[in-house]
């Protein structure tokens, strides 16, 4: 599967990754919920953490992720707030 | 129940959508796709550029708060030196705010610097990407048959829209960044703005607004400090028994040094 963290890059993981992916993913779902900045960073570092062990994206790849997470230095409000901005290409 | 990574790609997938409105032919799909990303290439090179515009923007508010501290630095002797203490005190809050703020726009010029290159390694692997999507869109053109050539296609699109998206949502960030540093600087340029030799003598008895905000951002115990240092420094003789030195021993010693070199 592949994994794109946003700001930074896509990742190739094994599909077997898929279930600690989705348990770390909840957890900082429920830690953001629950608004505690700390486990929230300390879990979102471990999923950026476990996608970055995957193997880069080549540059002329033009595969799209099965799933893309929120940029590693996101704020608490900013996952919050679902990500709503605008960007290059309005939504 | 999406996680983060749901809601995020949800949001993505929205925005690649977008450009892949235009998908009943083929051929056509092809190169209004190609045509859009490289319009979106120039918008990205855009951005980039306005990134910087701000970056060198706040860089010269530094270098004037640095003037500020300077300047705020030499009138605070002045006074003092020419006996007016509630002048000084008042110099050198305005001297703490201002290094204050300068010590985070620092930090946070550094951090701009940082998402500057970021962008521009981006700007470079999205210039790879639509590199690909040309030659691949040929192939396809010349390969596949319509039905089959419409799935490779709307995949190679989305691949080149995800990259599109992204670099859009890091641009989008630094740019808010950019907006939020320059808002604090203006603030701060303003009350800097009031802050000369001439406005402070005009100042008077009673004290306005502005004042009263220095003060309560300003950490009195490093003004009182430094006042004390100043004094010492100028040899201006003893601290007044009041405020000067009420908890500070740095304040005390200052004062203890000055009337030593008085005598």
């Amino acid at each position: 599967m592949i994994v794109r963290i946003a700001t930074e890059g896509q990742y190739e993981l094994a599909d077997g990754e898929r279930a600690s992916l989705n348990e770390l993913d909840n957890e900082a779902v429920s830690a953001c919920q629950a608004g505690d900045e700390p486990r929230f960073k300390r879990t979102f570092t471990n999923l950026i953490d476990l996608v970055r062990q995957g193997q880069p994206v080549g540059d002329d790849d033009l595969r799209p992720s099965d799933l893309i997470l929120p940029p590693p230095d996101v704020s608490l409000d900013e996952a919050k707030a679902d990500f709503s901005g605008e960007g290059l290409i309005p939504g | 129940m999406p996680g983060l990574s749901g809601r995020m790609s949800t949001v993505i997938k929205a925005k690649i959508s977008k450009l892949l409105d235009r998908a009943e032919d083929p051929s056509e799909t092809l190169e209004y796709s190609y045509q859009k990303q490289i319009e979106l290439l120039q918008n990205v090179k855009k951005g980039i550029a306005d990134v910087v515009t701000s970056k060198k923007r706040l860089q010269l508010q530094e270098q004037k708060l640095r003037d500020q501290v300077v300047k705020l630095d030499t009138q605070a002797r002045q006074a003092l030196a020419a006996g007016n203490e509630e002048l000084a005190r008042t110099a050198l809050e305005r001297k703490n705010v201002a290094q204050t703020e300068l010590q985070s726009l620092d930090t946070q010029v550094a951090q701009l610097e940082q998402q500057q290159e970021q962008m521009t390694a981006s700007e470079q692997k999205l210039r790879t990407k639509i590199e690909q999507f040309r030659s691949k869109k040929e192939v396809i053109k010349a390969q596949y048959s319509a039905a089959e050539a419409q799935v490779r296609i709307s995949e190679a699109a989305t691949g080149v829209g995800e990259e599109m998206a992204d670099v859009g949502l890091a641009m989008q960030r630094a740019l808010d960044k950019t907006e939020n540093m320059k808002a604090r600087a203006d603030a701060v340029q303003e009350l800097e703005a009031a802050g000369t030799f001439e406005d402070l003598t005009a100042l008077g008895p009673g004290e306005d607004d502005i004042d009263r905000q220095l003060r309560q951002l300003s950490s009195s115990s490093e003004v009182d400090a430094e006042l004390a240092k100043i004094k010492a420094e100028l040899g201006a003789g003893a601290a007044p028994a009041g405020e000067l030195g009420a908890g500070t021993s740095g304040a005390g010693a200052g004062a203890e040094q000055s009337e030593g070199q008085a005598s």
